[in-house]
């Protein structure tokens, strides 16, 4: 008989360890699932995991992880932030796409302008765009008790319109000759988010990211901030008897996740994708909610689990490729990753016995 | 019935069992005769709990054997106890509010008879034994002390032959205790034994004819607790000689704190509205607040620490109105509390002590400086603390909830009291308590009130209120009376104050025997 006991104070070492114990137990199922779909289970696995950083084209993969892996890591930044006080944006996403749209409209504003102002005033657009949209589930759940989890969410979907209206109305190229989408931001040198070293795939995005990183941890460890927000998760009346005002936390933290998400948009459409178009939407805004988990809501975890996220998206897409793996595999693989570090979780807070079953209540 | 002419109904020989990491019972020991009232004393985690859950077939034990009557007893659940005439009333009810008495007893029988014949059974049952209830009450009308009476009455039912009560006297007034304690008596002049666990020496010496004290899971010493007086089974529980707080001769000084026509209607469904709550505390005194739980205690505290928000003027301190003030804010005039619930609300369980001990203590003790929190210095203050109030932890790294709730409760009252409040007001300061920290936190309270501190004492316990207050006032529905002087004070009118909107009066229940008739419905 397996049973569970509650260890007394969590474990360090297992907090650390889950992480990587997910990722093999992640292999091993999706090795049986590639097996069970006829390709051969550790021939995929290399591909997913090993070819992008050092098979045959790598040199293609290799920035690519850097410009995948940004997004990731800026969003999960924030979102982390809330998780911890407990308080869920599950919407980033939808900031994703406002930041986006704002930032391009700004770029799209002064076009064809060729100003040093034009970049850091895109900048501020797609935080403040990711900001107004994160503060309407803020507002609502400060003034009527909503759940922020279904606001957020649903407005994921309303931006999504609005995405599509922007492509196909007030920011469709006018030289586009009627095909949806804005300008490509990349033909536009002012409002151009480039690689800061040609080749690494490192860009303004990145930069930021890593900056975020770095605050973030600090602000966690050392702020007061991030005491308050650890305390509300952990015990929302000791939080209030210690005088965190939740309005003001649910205020900063819903904002601070839209404002870096709004950021990635800004740097996502300046840079790799260029331009405003229908699906513009890759779903970094979702994925990020798995980053942030993987990496245990602590900023050095999300920076790994971030980079290793992207390499099963890259990974993913090589074995699309070369392995005729389909798509749906791919996903259901990211998801495993998911699933299995939440069962691992456990064994921080409770240890395994095995032995007879105790007849206590 | 004389102690050498009782027949032996259970005999425990050698009882054991462990858990990993602790031996709850190690080779107990002990016999109950027929009708007799024996007492199970002992401090929190000395193993009462566990023994008695073998006797009722909650937990089988790992050596030793019982025999109830002559016959091998080895309950294999709690359905088998019963059978062989059990009976176990716990400390926390098991009782659906949206049904009636009636109905709440049938879901525990067995084979339960009909609506009407089992309300004339409970109607009789509460006659006989003077329990008034009426069986077709919603159990949600009833107070405290009658929804014990329903258990009570649901294990008579059974015409136990042994009856188990743990801490039954935790949630009554005097009056509903001496009710009780006539009920117990009638039981066992007609042979029924009762087991009864609880930490309350005074009880024990007025209701029992044995005691089986119990420290570290073993039984310590066996006496009659007549013989003894309460600091006797006290230091034979704890197992050292235990020092009596003392206090100084106090003069109050001027008013700290008045509150004035404090109303607060409750945030949530379930819990009780203050009104028109009128107080002044003087520098130097100790007030203690006397009341059943659930009374307005948990909100009087909120409304006292910022939680609760209220007019400006209702609450002032040294004259400043704080009443809109929130915690923080209060805490930097001087105004600090301690909530009753240690693990959630006085502190985060699964956070440091270091990060404990910041929770409060950011702006008196200087923790924050620009904005970031001084690790260093928050260690510094945890150590101090723990050092203080003699906190048995590892460490300041500890996480809150691995420290027993003694050590927690000397941990959350220390971090308030090391801060030198003006005000302090504490909520149940000792409950769950081990008998040594209560000693330890009632003698703090004591020396904090002598250095000029102003400290309300919010406690179910009306024997610590007796030995730190200066002044009585008791919390009934909301509403507070008027203070009074402690000194000269009997239970007896504590009991009156405090019993005010329960029917638990002596009078009273001649009354309700007359209306126990089972169509006499409410």
């Amino acid at each position: 008989m397996i049973r569970l006991e509650r260890r007394p104070t969590p474990s360090r070492f297992w907090t650390g360890a889950t992480p990587v114990l997910a990722v093999i137990a992640t292999m091993i199922a999706g090795g049986i699932l590639f097996a069970a779909l006829g390709k051969n289970p550790v021939e995929a696995i290399r591909t997913i995991f090993w070819d992008p950083l050092f098979g045959q084209f790598a040199s293609y993969s290799r920035p690519q992880l850097l410009v995948k892996a940004a997004p990731l890591i800026l969003i999960a930044v924030g979102l982390s932030f809330g998780f911890r006080a407990g308080i869920w944006n599950i919407g980033a996403e939808g900031q994703y796409i406002i930041g986006a749209i704002f930032g391009a409209a700004m770029a799209l504003a002064f076009y064809p302008m060729d100003a040093v102002i034009v970049f850091p005033l895109m900048v501020l657009a797609g935080a403040a765009g990711g900001l107004a949209w994160a503060m309407i589930p803020a507002v609502l759940k400060i003034r009527f008790n909503t759940s922020e989890i279904l606001v957020s969410l649903m407005l994921v979907y309303v931006a999504g319109h609005i995405l599509s209206a922007m492509a196909f109305g007030a920011l469709r190229n006018p030289e586009g000759m009627g095909f949806p989408g804005s300008r490509n931001l990349q033909q536009y040198p002012a409002a151009h988010n480039a690689e800061l070293i040609a080749g690494s795939g490192l860009h303004w995005g990145t930069v930021t990211a890593f900056l975020a990183v770095i605050v973030a941890y600090v602000v966690m460890q050392r702020h007061i901030l991030g005491f308050q927000i650890r305390v509300a998760g952990e015990a929302p009346r000791a939080a209030r008897f210690a005088g965190v005002n939740p309005a003001r936390l649910t205020a900063i933290c819903l904002g601070t996740s839209g404002a870096l998400a709004g950021l990635a948009g800004l740097f996502e459409v300046s840079g790799p994708s260029g331009q405003i178009t229908p699906d513009f939407a890759s779903g970094y805004g979702f994925t990020a909610i798995i980053v942030a988990f993987l990496g245990r809501l602590n900023p050095l975890g999300i920076l790994l689990a971030g980079l290793l996220m992207a390499l099963t998206y890259i990974g993913g897409e090589l074995a699309q490729l070369t392995l005729a793996l389909p798509a749906a595999a791919i996903q259901a693989f990211q998801g495993m990753l998911l699933f299995f570090l939440l069962a691992f979780d456990m064994l921080s807070n409770f240890r395994i016995r095995i032995g007879r079953p105790e007849g206590a209540q | 019935m004389t102690e050498s002419a009782r027949q032996t109904l259970l005999t425990i020989e050698g009882l054991t069992k462990a858990y990993p990491g602790v031996v709850a019972n190690d080779d107990v020991s002990f016999a109950i005769g027929e009708g007799e009232v024996h007492a199970l004393l002992g401090e929190n985690g000395a193993g009462k709990s566990t023994l008695v859950k073998m006797i009722y077939g909650l937990v089988r034990p790992d050596a030793g054997r019982m025999v109830l009557r002559g016959a091998p007893f080895a309950p294999p659940q709690p359905s088998a106890a019963r059978a062989a005439g059990v009976a176990m009333v716990f400390q926390h009810f098991s009782l659906f509010e949206a049904l009636s008495v009636a109905e709440n007893v049938a879901l525990g029988m067995e084979q339960a008879p009909k609506q009407r014949e089992l309300a004339a059974r409970i109607a009789q049952v509460s006659e006989d034994y003077g329990l008034p209830l009426d069986p077709y009450r919603l159990v949600g009308d009833l107070s405290a002390g009658e929804r014990q009476r329903v258990e009570i009455i649901r294990c008579l039912l059974q015409d136990p032959k042994l009856l188990i009560m743990d801490e039954p006297t935790s949630v009554l007034t005097p009056q509903e205790v001496a009710i009780l304690f006539d009920t117990l008596r009638k039981l066992a002049a007609e042979g029924t034994a009762i087991l009864y666990i609880s930490h309350k020496l005074e009880e024990i010496r007025a209701l029992c004819d044995a005691a089986t004290i119990l420290r570290r899971g073993k039984v310590v010493a066996t006496c009659n607790p007549r013989e003894q007086t309460a600091r006797e089974l006290a230091e034979m529980m704890v197992g050292a000689t235990l020092a009596t707080p003392s206090r100084a001769e106090a003069t109050p000084g001027a008013a700290v704190l008045e509150i004035g026509g404090l109303t607060v209607t409750p945030a949530n469904p379930f819990g009780t509205a203050l009104r028109d709550i009128t107080l002044t505390l003087r520098a130097g005194e100790v007030m203690g607040i006397g009341g059943v739980a659930g009374n307005g205690q948990d909100e009087l505290l909120a409304a006292l620490s910022g939680e609760t928000r209220t007019e400006p003027g209702a609450i002032r301190l040294k004259g400043k109105p704080i009443g809109d003030a929130g915690p923080n804010a209060r805490r930097a005039l001087g105004l600090l509390c301690a909530p009753e619930e240690r693990l959630g609300h006085a502190a985060a369980p699964d956070m440091t002590l270091i990060e404990n001990a910041t929770l409060t203590a950011t702006i008196r003790k200087g923790l924050v400086s620009g904005g970031f929190v001084r690790w260093p210095a928050a260690r510094r203050f945890a150590e101090e603390v723990i050092a203080t109030f003699d906190v048995r932890t590892p460490g300041p790294e500890v996480a809150a909830r691995a420290l027993s709730g003694g050590n927690l409760q000397k941990f959350v009252i220390g971090r308030e009291v090391m801060q030198s409040p003006e005000v302090l007001v504490v909520n149940q300061p000792t409950w769950g308590v081990d008998a040594a920290a209560a000693a330890a936190i009632r003698q703090a309270i004591l020396d904090l009130a002598a250095q000029g501190a102003a400290v309300i004492v919010i406690s179910q316990d009306l024997d610590e209120i007796m030995e730190v207050a200066d002044s009585f006032a008791a919390l009934n529905a909301g509403r507070l009376s008027a203070p009074v002087a402690t000194q000269g004070l009997t239970l007896e009118r504590i009991g009156l104050m405090l019993g005010g909107a329960h029917g638990m009066h002596e009078a009273d229940l001649d009354e309700a025997h007359r209306h126990s008739h089972p169509e006499g419905a409410a």
